[in-house]
């Protein structure tokens, strides 16, 4: 049953991604995850079917800014098995597009949206350095002031799209001094002399989106290749953070009742001491707290999620819908591992996946560490 | 060219069919969705469209919940919808038929498009019958269409191989899989569908009533098919095992 916060048209948009997933995702997961990326081409065939303009509006090619739409993509994302897909698209629809659209000048806008919800280009964002993780403010990849345009050193790490990116939108220090005031963003377009990627990174999951180490040195980026205003960018960085970590929440939700469907699945026809799993009440009980865990982590991501839609404050409630969903889905799959028994520790069953694309969950897009140091900052003032 | 196109929504493939206490089939919890021959004749309909200029209709007889597959089509590029509310009337293939032509006729239509069958009670019955009451000719399970100069140009599988056949418009053809790939409601398509006519029409609106549509076939009860048993494994030495094997074969299953 659908649930109150979708219309109709989500629940259309719902069963079109679910169909485009089980017939143009699903049978090649195995393939994607081997080849230790998906094929370039599938951001095309996703902006070719409108996926990427969900959240857009038409003047820039997509269907309308509905972020339900959005969300509901991703939840139909995330059922195809590997995490590394939605989080490759998610990262150039969902976290670098966000930035130009909500930020960019008319001139930004008009050059990188249409390809990017089109599919023609891979967009990422790049703030994390080898030295600069939670701590956004101390990033040290700084671009001088030039006049007409910025020169830019330092170093990026964990990029998702790092390596395919046709462009960067860049976290960079324009004042080295002024800490998170100093911070701008720069779109910086792959073969921009200076501008190199070291290597793809070797992850335990999400092994179908590539992730890059990008190195800038005397790095020349046109001055007009400012998003918004010069030292805004730590801001601005923070106010996309909310619908990202709901993207994070509403996958881990969706892979982990991913989890459990298997689990639950596994346990019907897996015989021990002469009967299905599921007829023992220790694996009824455990999926029925996984369950529970889940439902409750998908209340609370809904809940945030409407008030996103409607504009309101989400803050609080969105790190506590990423914090609790990512936490519990690394619970849910790991039982969901436990109930394949020695099956689950074998690469042969997709289970272990779930597990290790899970992980990221708790880390990436702000850790659970951070998430709680948003909630308690609002809870005591 | 005026298309129209009959659209049935049905339970889902994947459905897990059960009956209720008083032996019906249950809909409750089941997801559902346009019938995939339906799809077919709707991703035909668009094509001649695009090809030959005109306009798109799809007509569906059901309740509420008929709506989603007429929307589906709207949102794949259909131009309108006639909806047809059965209310309390129990629909057979005669019943169905009769209100689908007589909510056709209100309309101007050059070709009628339908899939050759539904996949829920599968009697591919109602396209033909629709074709009988309008007097026009209909073409089954076809798998080619080309549509010129007031003709319909059909391809249709047979047994032994494929029989081309004409037939001058207006027609009934019903789609047989590998007709086309039909694609996927765009997103725009989507967020625009509820902005398209649907017109909803009772039996009184058509101009019937329960006597007029009274089904001619009635099911008397419904049963699922006998779980499946377990299979038989046979140890030992794989020649000792083979004998055997072939003995059971003969003597129990009675299949050589």
């Amino acid at each position: 049953m659908a649930h109150w916060l979708f219309t109709e048209e989500h629940e259309l948009v719902r069963k079109t991604v679910r169909n485009w997933v089980e017939k143009e995702i699903k049978p090649y997961v195995e393939e994607w995850e081997n080849a230790g990326e998906f094929p370039r081409e599938l951001f095309a065939r996703a902006g070719e079917l409108g996926f990427l303009g969900l959240t857009y509006p038409e003047e820039y090619g997509g269907s309308g800014e509905d972020y339900l739409a959005g969300a509901v993509f991703f939840e139909e994302m995330a059922r195809c098995g590997s995490a590394g897909v939605a989080a490759g698209l998610g990262a150039s629809m969902a976290i670098a597009g966000p930035q130009i659209y909500k930020f960019g000048s008319e001139e930004l806008k008009n050059r990188f949206l249409p390809p990017t919800i089109s599919g023609k280009k891979i967009g990422a964002l790049a703030i994390t350095e080898p030295n600069a993780g939670s701590d956004v403010a101390s990033i040290q990849t700084t671009a001088r002031n030039m006049g007409d345009h910025y020169l830019v050193n330092g170093s990026k790490i964990f990029i998702t799209n790092g390596v395919r990116a046709d462009y960067v939108v860049t976290a960079v220090k324009t004042d080295p001094a002024a800490g998170h005031k100093g911070i701008s963003l720069l779109v910086i377009e792959k073969g921009t002399p200076g501008f190199t990627v070291a290597k793809k990174l070797d992850k335990l999951g999400w092994n179908t989106s590539d992730t890059g180490e990008l190195v800038f040195e005397d790095c020349r980026v046109p001055g007009e290749n400012l998003v918004g205003r010069e030292n805004m960018g730590f801001y601005y960085i923070m106010q996309n953070f909310a619908w990202e970590r709901l993207v994070m929440a509403l996958e881990a939700v969706a892979s982990a009742q991913l989890a459990i469907d298997v689990a639950a699945e596994y346990a019907r026809q897996r015989v021990q001491f002469g009967r299905p799993l599921s007829k023992f009440q220790v694996t009824r009980h455990k999926l029925a707290d996984m369950a529970s865990l889940v439902e409750t982590a998908r209340c609370l991501t809904y809940h945030a999620l409407s008030l996103y839609v409607s504009g309101r404050d989400a803050v609080t409630e969105v790190a506590m819908a990423k914090l609790y969903a990512c936490e519990i889905a690394n619970r849910v799959t790991d039982e969901a591992v436990q109930i394949h028994g020695g099956y689950g520790y074998m690469m042969e069953y997709p289970v272990q996946r779930f597990w290790r694309d899970a992980r990221i969950g708790t880390i990436g897009g702000g850790t659970s560490d951070i998430m709680k140091q948003v909630i308690a900052g609002r809870l005591i003032k | 060219m005026k298309i129209a196109v009959l659209v049935k929504q049905t339970f889902d493939t994947e459905a897990k069919i059960i009956l209720d206490v008083n032996g019906k089939i249950s809909s409750s919890g089941v997801s559902l969705i346009m019938n995939p021959y339906d799809e077919f004749a709707v991703e035909e309909g668009l094509r001649i469209k695009e090809k030959e200029g005109g306009e798109v209709t799809v007509i569906s007889v059901g309740g509420q919940q008929a709506q989603d597959a007429l929307r589906q089509a709207l949102a794949m590029g259909a131009d309108k919808a006639v909806l047809v509310d059965q209310g309390e009337a129990e629909l057979d293939e005669y019943a169905t038929a009769t209100i689908l032509a007589k909510a056709i006729s209100d309309l101007e239509y050059d070709l009628i498009l339908g899939g050759f069958r539904a996949i829920d009670d599968g009697s591919a019955q109602v396209a033909g019958r629709v074709a009988e009451i309008l007097n026009i000719p209909v073409v089954n399970v076809v798998t080619g269409l080309e549509i010129e100069g007031g003709k319909a140009v059909a391809t249709r599988e047979t047994e032994s191989g494929s029989e081309v056949l004409e037939v001058p418009l207006p027609a009934v053809i019903t789609a047989q899989k590998g007709l086309n790939e039909p694609r996927y409601p765009s997103m725009k398509g989507i967020m625009k569908a509820k902005k398209k006519p649907m017109d909803k029409k009772t039996l009184a609106d058509l101009g019937l009533d329960d006597g007029k549509i009274s089904a001619k076939v009635k099911a008397l009860s419904f049963s699922l098919p006998e779980p499946r048993k377990a299979g038989k494994v046979i140890p030992g030495e794989a020649a000792e095992a083979a004998r055997e094997l072939a003995r059971l074969l003969r003597e129990e299953a009675k299949v050589i």
